[in-house]
């Protein structure tokens, strides 16, 4: 079985965002990345597929050149080969629709079995590119799915629905897949992995080798900090203080304790 | 083109109470706009949900019908709508961001080469275009995002943004219009079974006055204990965001969000939690929200009522002792 899955390098977790001058977009200096959480559960259902089906597992990853970090921690996983679809620095021109078109005009000639992607971005979270895809591709869909299993040409999804629920489909191959956080437990790269990765291949091709221009029918007119809903009183001393503080202000304010 | 269409949703006869929530915003936009609004709702055998959305929006209700949309599949419903949108023509189309709409509306939208712009958490009208804000990077940020291209405008609204009762009241009930897509069967390639639930939740968050619930910085699987015995001290229920539900940390049936339960309790304590949108819709309800997070930037700022920026290995058992106290 050949599955190919998109990854996505994003500034991680734990970063502080500044707006840039443009207003338009961060200030991404200094800035540290990480592949999109979701899509680290997308790879490391692939990996697995592929250890009980064999097959290959080729990590798809479009961004500039700093993805390529990234994109060796997937193979130092054990995606076997990558395809780094390299654009510039600013990819605001790109937007989910732009994006999909790249993503599915750099795996065509691939004819995969299976294409697997995180449900969402931990930056823009549009939550479609994959969907938007399987448009772009002709191939069948499903999302925020639990639970892979395949036969023969076919495969059966359990996909998350809301509020507890889920639900069983059946559905052809080729097809796209966004794989809800949590489906599995990931794995971390081995010292082996890490050494094995350096060899594998990484086939870098650019937007105008694909033919794709950018273009973005929805597209950021500014960025701003959220608009609070509240009024929130910080509360502020140590450890012991702050806790006294929050018991009464529960108690004799808002009632609560 | 012009006119807003609403597409409501149903499951098995049931509405999805985020319809009315997006009936609302729709009608907030038309007025803005100077634009009439119409809603849309699919399914088989769905007249009197037609009536009873025709007697709500005041306006024209298509009824997508055709036994092919009795279950939901993904292609059957992007066929059925895309038919409707072809021959009714509107410049706008809203959905509630549901778990449904997720999987079939930006295929719907690329039909019509354009990007959906999901998750939307307020709308104005800027020279006669809706601008739409959404939330970026986990919520940290806001964008306003502008709709440029051929097709019509599609955006889906997050859940709790628009109250269901913000709407227009009905002047007068709207009429039904039945629509009946041509769809092939060959073509609807998913096969779903009914849907299920694993197992009767154990535990009943929507029942709990006081709850404690845990995030991302707890850091380690045994540091649970430490927010537990708070949770003892207030005689609350523990809970977690999704994260450490996928860790396994605590049940899935603990987990508060889009995934999870949604919960109005008097008091939620939101621990080391950043606040992504997936949880806070399904805690912003509660009547008192504190957080406590090292992070001051964090979007949990933004619907707490206190906050504590901090170490939680420090204030949570400070926190637990004075609360102690206090009901001795």
């Amino acid at each position: 079985m050949k599955i190919i899955v998109a990854i996505k390098q994003v500034p991680s977790r734990d970063s502080q965002l500044r707006i840039d001058t443009s207003g338009r977009w961060i200030d991404e200096g200094g800035l540290s990345y990480e592949i999109n959480e979701p899509d680290a559960y997308a790879l490391e259902e692939a990996l697995q597929l592929k250890e009980k089906h064999g097959g290959e597992v080729i990590a798809l990853c479009a961004g500039p050149a700093r993805a390529a970090q990234t994109i060796r921690e997937a193979l130092a996983k054990g995606a076997d080969r990558a395809i780094h679809v390299e654009t510039r620095e600013d990819v605001s021109g790109w937007d989910t629709l732009a994006m999909a078109k790249l993503l599915a005009a750099a795996v065509k000639s691939e004819s995969a079995d299976l294409i697997l992607t995180g449900l969402q971005s931990d930056d823009l979270g549009y939550g479609q590119t994959g969907v938007v895809m399987a448009e772009l591709m002709g191939v069948c869909h499903s999302t925020i799915i639990m639970q892979v299993d395949v036969n023969s040409g076919a495969i059966r999804v359990k996909r998350e629905l809301e509020d507890g629920w889920f639900q069983h489909i059946d559905m052809p191959l080729p097809a796209v897949l966004t794989i809800q956080s949590g489906i599995n437990k990931l794995r971390y790269a081995t010292l082996m992995g890490i050494k094995k990765a350096k060899t594998k291949e990484l086939k870098r091709v650019t937007p105008e080798e694909l033919g794709v221009a950018p273009s973005a029918t929805a597209s950021i007119e500014k960025l701003f900090a959220p608009q609070k809903s509240k009024q929130t009183q910080i509360l502020e001393g140590d450890a012991k203080t702050v806790a006294a503080k929050l018991v009464e202000k529960l108690k004799f304010e808002a009632r609560v304790l | 083109m012009s006119g807003i269409l609403v597409v409501l949703e149903q499951r098995g006869g049931q509405w999805n109470r985020m319809s009315w929530e997006t009936l609302a915003a729709g009608q907030e936009l038309g007025t803005s706009l100077g634009q009439t609004v119409e809603c849309a709702i699919a399914g088989d055998g769905i007249g009197s949900l037609g009536s009873e959305a025709a007697a709500k929006s005041c306006g024209k209700v298509w009824a997508v019908e055709h036994d092919l949309l009795k279950d939901y599949t993904a292609d059957g419903y992007t066929a059925a709508i895309e038919a409707l949108i072809r021959k009714t023509g509107p410049s706008i189309v809203l959905f509630p961001h549901s778990y449904q709409v997720r999987d079939f509306a930006p295929k719907l939208a690329t039909r019509f080469s354009q990007t959906l712009v999901s998750d939307v958490i307020a709308m104005h009208a800027d020279a006669g275009s809706p601008r739409f804000i959404r939330q970026l990077f986990q919520g940290k940020l806001s964008a306003e995002v502008r709709v440029s291209g051929n097709g019509p405008v599609f955006a889906s609204i997050q859940a709790g943004a628009w109250r269901a009762d913000q709407g227009a009241p009905a002047a007068a009930s709207g009429s039904v219009e039945s629509f009946r897509p041509d769809l092939d069967a060959s073509k609807i390639r998913q096969k779903p079974e009914a849907p299920f639930r694993e197992a009767a939740r154990a535990v009943d968050l929507t029942a709990a006055e006081i709850i404690v619930s845990v995030g991302r910085g707890i850091k380690e699987q045994e540091n649970i204990a430490m927010v537990e015995e708070l949770a003892k001290a207030l005689g609350g229920e523990l809970a977690a965001s999704r994260p450490i539900c996928d860790a396994g940390w605590l049940p899935m049936e603990r987990q508060v969000g889009s995934s999870g339960q949604t919960v109005a309790p008097k008091v939620y304590f939101a621990l080391g939690i950043s606040g992504a949108i997936q949880h806070l819709v399904g805690m912003k309800g509660s009547k008192t929200i504190v957080a406590i997070n090292k992070d001051p930037e964090a979007p949990i700022f933004e619907v707490a009522d206190y906050g504590i920026v901090g170490d939680l290995f420090e204030v949570v058992p400070a926190l637990t002792e004075e609360v102690k106290k206090a009901r001795r």
